[in-house]
């Protein structure tokens, strides 16, 4: 059992002596107020090709930014991987300088937070296997993945990986705090090849604390199946369809889109939100989305955030309603809230979601129509990723424009589609669920139900 | 000169490593040592609101074993944590370092510096007064000049990186880098309507880059296009012919063709090409191209992260695939020769194939006689980024569209995708432009974020997917 706490030193921390060395430096620069974030991890990993070893990878890296305060309460950082005497005085020497253009319309402060109780995160894992295991269970799991189907010729794209990370806050105030955890994660993706028809692929992706409790029997599976499935493929034609995204489609355009409760986006001007939507209906009634880092089946969280605010289940969307936003400490007191846990370290505090929990709401349970993917007997497309985000999405005009990987399915018979683009506006798709199912599905971004969306434009062929 | 770190005198110390790991086994042992210095400035409307600098330094360590290689990063340059990284890395491939070294090693060549006359880039590169001042030159031009403006940002990257690479082929090479880029964006907004626009530059080599660089000639561009755009109408979806304008519309070859011309997706049979050397795969009116010396481009490098000197690679000849992009892993499975595309973000990466500065040369139409000759189609102005998927279907989007009718250009769109196969679109590439220019991007591939250009003339795509609405 591996408990993540505000007590468990991390052994990069020790080694490095950070904390005394920290104090000396600052002292000895004149440096009153003054917050450091360290971070280090420790990783293997391995890939495999046809049996064979491809790349044994590992890696240790180490991370500091330091941040301080000038007389004039002007705010500066720097950040380094040299953890050494000469570099963390470096750092600070760098942030001071830096410290001379900070903003004075907004400086960061520390959270009033940072000392709070915190919240352990359990985390079951066991210990690493070590790359000579995870090597053989890689070339294992590749070859069963092979013998699955004749059509599936390669794996090209797998790999088995076994991480070790820390992480730590201090400040001149006192605050400290010490996390660390460890995880381990398996991607397969397929390669399957018809006579005469062009190559498909698809593959499955799992995590879990330690590569014991990792599921690759159940990565294997997933993966053949997908691919599988979409062997049997041909063009869609253009039109406007009900479609039905699948939980791990779902969470990428929310997460892509997540400015619409981010504090921060809303301050810059770039949110499809502004200081006056909270409380504001921005979706049908039936949904809820919280953020919940602590999740326990968010692998690898730890349980603070850059700023040593601790993290907790926030409700962002109730009953389709905007009711919270993701703050750091600075967007906090514009708002005149407490910060939330989602904030970075750094002279402009960024601010993000952690790890979604998507919902049907109790109070308003009745869909606008009934919907369930598995015995719909209608004509929808069902979309099972969303690929190139960061290309297709344009998160400040609220429009999106993305090639999927998913199927039409008419009468419960699935055929893939061959290449095809969902487009719409993500205000509008809000508003216009018109389903979402009961059942909940953990994925390695959150959790959510399939949903249901008419009418959104499909591009395949003429 | 007080941040330079690598000199001669890591001779000894790097070939005692070499010989160990030859003498344990290895076929090729390979160090990287890296030396960072970074900074970034952003302007938002009329304040700079943040200031990051950060500097680093590492090392990755490449084991080669018959076809196979073990990697190690570590920040720790010391004796002692070099010698735990080899043996790390040794380790993983089953070798061992023996107790007495009695093999034989030629060792290292003399040392190569490729930086003689790098070594003042980093003092001569503009402080932090003189790029905020640029910065806010740039928001405040685009407030005087634009309209319905309501988001304002520009901002500046400096990375500059020393490098020494090492190898047991006696390979004993430094380098200085230098790349600088500079973004600038605008958001625009009048009641529901909304655009973005932005314009990033980028050089490499040219310390004195961002004094050179002209804000109102790009504030009178983004103003021009959020104008246009900010009322602009969806553009209907379907397959149509498109014109595809120069510079960053090179991304449709990088993504398209360009990622499938790099040994690490021919040695993992990904690519649609990879048994089409010396066969026909695209019109005959494209040639391709892909170098690392064209000056001051953002994708150019004195030598790669293995040390080599990058070579001018031609892909494509007249509608011909010639060679592919290869590096020492690439050289070692699948038999083509290294091109000096050897690449990676920085040392926690193993090096891989990947591109530099990447081409279609220029063909002998002007801009004009493309578009006139569309009945109807898409005029792409401004693209956006792209991705190429695991079995070669492509896609990219559009900033700034227009439609084409009847020879000619009318309403602009928004919101269209351009979506294909490599092999499919290729052949229809059926008109080039003589007006090649290049532009600055980040590519993120297997090996990190690295910096590249795309390039391309105007060019004529006769039928292609476009998504929207």
């Amino acid at each position: 059992m591996i408990v993540n706490n505000n007590n468990s030193k991390s052994n990069f921390i020790e080694e490095f002596n950070l904390k005394d060395e920290i104090y000396k430096l600052t002292t000895q620069k004149s440096i009153k107020k003054w917050d450091i974030g360290a971070s280090s991890s420790n990783d293997i990993s391995v890939q495999v090709d046809k049996g064979n070893p491809k790349q044994l990878k590992a890696s240790q890296r180490n991370q500091v930014t330091v941040r301080v305060w000038n007389k004039e309460d002007r705010i500066g950082i720097t950040s380094t991987s040299d953890l050494s005497p000469i570099g963390l005085s470096k750092a600070l020497d760098g942030a001071l300088l830096a410290s001379e253009y900070g903003n004075t319309s907004e400086t960061p402060q520390f959270s009033p937070l940072a000392k709070d109780k915190i919240n352990e995160i359990h985390s079951a894992g066991s210990k690493g296997q070590g790359i000579q295991k995870i090597f053989e269970y890689l070339q294992e799991a590749e070859e069963k993945l092979i013998n699955s189907h004749p059509a599936i010729e390669s794996v090209p794209y797998n790999g088995l990986a076994e991480t070790n990370f820390a992480r730590m806050y201090l400040n001149s105030e006192g605050a400290l705090r010490y996390g660390s955890n460890q995880q381990a994660s398996i991607y397969l993706y397929a390669k399957a090849l018809e006579s005469g028809r062009k190559p498909r692929s698809s593959g499955s992706i799992k995590i879990a604390n330690s590569t014991f409790d990792l599921d690759i029997q159940g990565c294997i599976e997933e993966a053949s199946l997908k691919t599988i499935r979409h062997l049997n493929y041909e063009p869609v034609k253009t039109d406007k369809y009900l479609v039905c995204f699948m939980p791990d489609a779902f969470l990428e355009l929310i997460n892509a889109f997540s400015n619409i409760f981010n504090a921060r986006s809303i301050i810059d001007g770039i949110s499809l939100s502004n200081m006056d939507s909270l409380g504001k209906k921005i979706a049908v009634p039936q949904l809820c989305i919280h953020d919940n880092a602590l999740n326990p089946s968010n692998i690898g969280a730890l349980n603070f955030d850059g700023e040593g605010t601790p993290v907790s289940r926030l409700c962002l969307i109730d009953d389709g309603a905007l009711v919270n936003l993701l703050h750091s400490e600075a967007t906090a007191r514009k708002f005149g809230v407490n910060p939330t846990g989602h904030a970075g370290l750094g002279a402009k505090v960024s601010v993000g979601p952690d790890w979604l929990e998507i919902s049907k709401s109790n109070n308003n349970c009745i869909n606008k129509l009934e919907f369930n993917s598995k015995d719909y007997l209608g004509k929808f497309i069902l979309i099972e990723n969303l690929n190139a985000l960061h290309a297709g999405v344009k998160a400040s005009q609220g429009s999106f424009s993305l090639p999927f990987d998913g199927w039409l399915v008419d009468n419960q018979e699935m055929r893939s589609i061959e290449a095809a683009t969902v487009a719409g506006d993500i205000r509008q798709l809000l508003q216009n669920i018109q389903a979402i199912e009961d059942t909940q599905h953990v994925t390695h971004m959150g959790i959510s139900p399939h949903i249901w969306i008419d009418n959104l434009s499909i591009t395949g062929e003429a | 000169m007080d941040s330079l770190l690598f000199n001669p005198s890591w001779h000894t110390k790097l070939e005692s490593l070499l010989h160990t790991g030859k003498a344990a086994g290895a076929d090729l042992v390979e160090i990287f040592l890296e030396n960072t210095d970074y900074s970034s400035v952003l302007a938002e409307q009329d304040s700079i609101t943040s200031v990051n600098p950060a500097f680093g330094r590492g090392a990755g360590i490449r084991v080669f074993h018959g076809s196979h290689d073990g990697f190690v990063s570590t920040n720790d340059l010391s004796e002692k944590g070099l010698n735990i990284a080899l043996e790390q890395a040794l380790g993983m491939l089953g070798l061992q370092i023996p107790k007495t070294i009695n093999s034989k090693f030629d060792g290292l060549q003399d040392f190569n510096d490729f930086a003689i006359y790098k070594n003042n880039w980093l003092s001569d590169c503009p402080s932090l007064n003189e790029s905020s001042t640029k910065l806010l030159e740039a928001t405040l031009l685009l407030k005087k000049k634009g309209k319905h403006l309501s988001v304002r940002r520009s901002s500046y990257s400096r990375s500059w990186q020393e490098v020494l690479v090492a190898a047991s082929d006696g390979t004993f090479n430094r380098d200085v880098r230098l790349h600088q880029s500079i973004g600038v964006n605008a958001l625009a907004q009048d009641g529901e309507h909304r655009a973005s626009i932005g314009r990033r530059y980028g050089t490499s080599g040219i310390p004195e880059d961002l004094t050179q660089w002209i804000p109102e000639k790009t504030a009178d561009e983004i103003c021009d296009s959020t104008a246009v755009m900010l009322y602009a109408d969806y553009v209907e979806a379907g397959q149509m012919p498109a014109v595809l304008a120069n510079k960053f519309g090179g991304v449709i070859f990088h993504e398209a063709c360009g990622h499938l011309l790099e040994t690490t997706q021919i040695e993992r049979g990904t690519s649609p090409f990879v048994d089409k050397l010396n066969s026909k795969i695209a019109h005959h009116s494209v040639t391709a191209v892909d170098e690392g010396f064209t000056e001051g481009a953002f994708g150019s490098l004195s030598m790669d992260d293995e040390g080599m000197a990058p070579q001018k690679t031609i892909l494509i000849k007249d509608g011909i695939l010639k060679n592919f992009l290869s590096d020492r892993a690439g050289e070692l499975r699948t038999g083509n020769k290294r091109t000096g595309s050897g690449r990676r973000q920085s040392h926690t990466f193993a090096a891989a194939s990947r591109m530099r500065n990447t081409y279609i040369a220029a063909g002998k139409y002007s801009p004009k006689e493309l578009i006139s000759s569309v009945d109807s189609g898409l005029y792409c102005k401004s693209m956006g980024g792209g991705s190429v998927g695991p079995t070669g279907q492509f896609n990219f989007s559009v900033e700034e569209g227009y439609l084409i009718e009847n020879g000619k250009l009318t309403k602009p769109v928004k919101g269209a995708t351009l979506i294909g196969e490599a092999q499919d679109i290729m052949p229809r590439i059926s008109m080039c432009a003589n007006d090649l220019d290049l532009a600055a991007g980040f590519c993120g591939s297997i090996s990190g974020n690295i910096n590249v250009t795309v390039g391309q003339p105007h060019i004529k795509v006769d039928s292609i997917t476009v998504g929207g609405r």
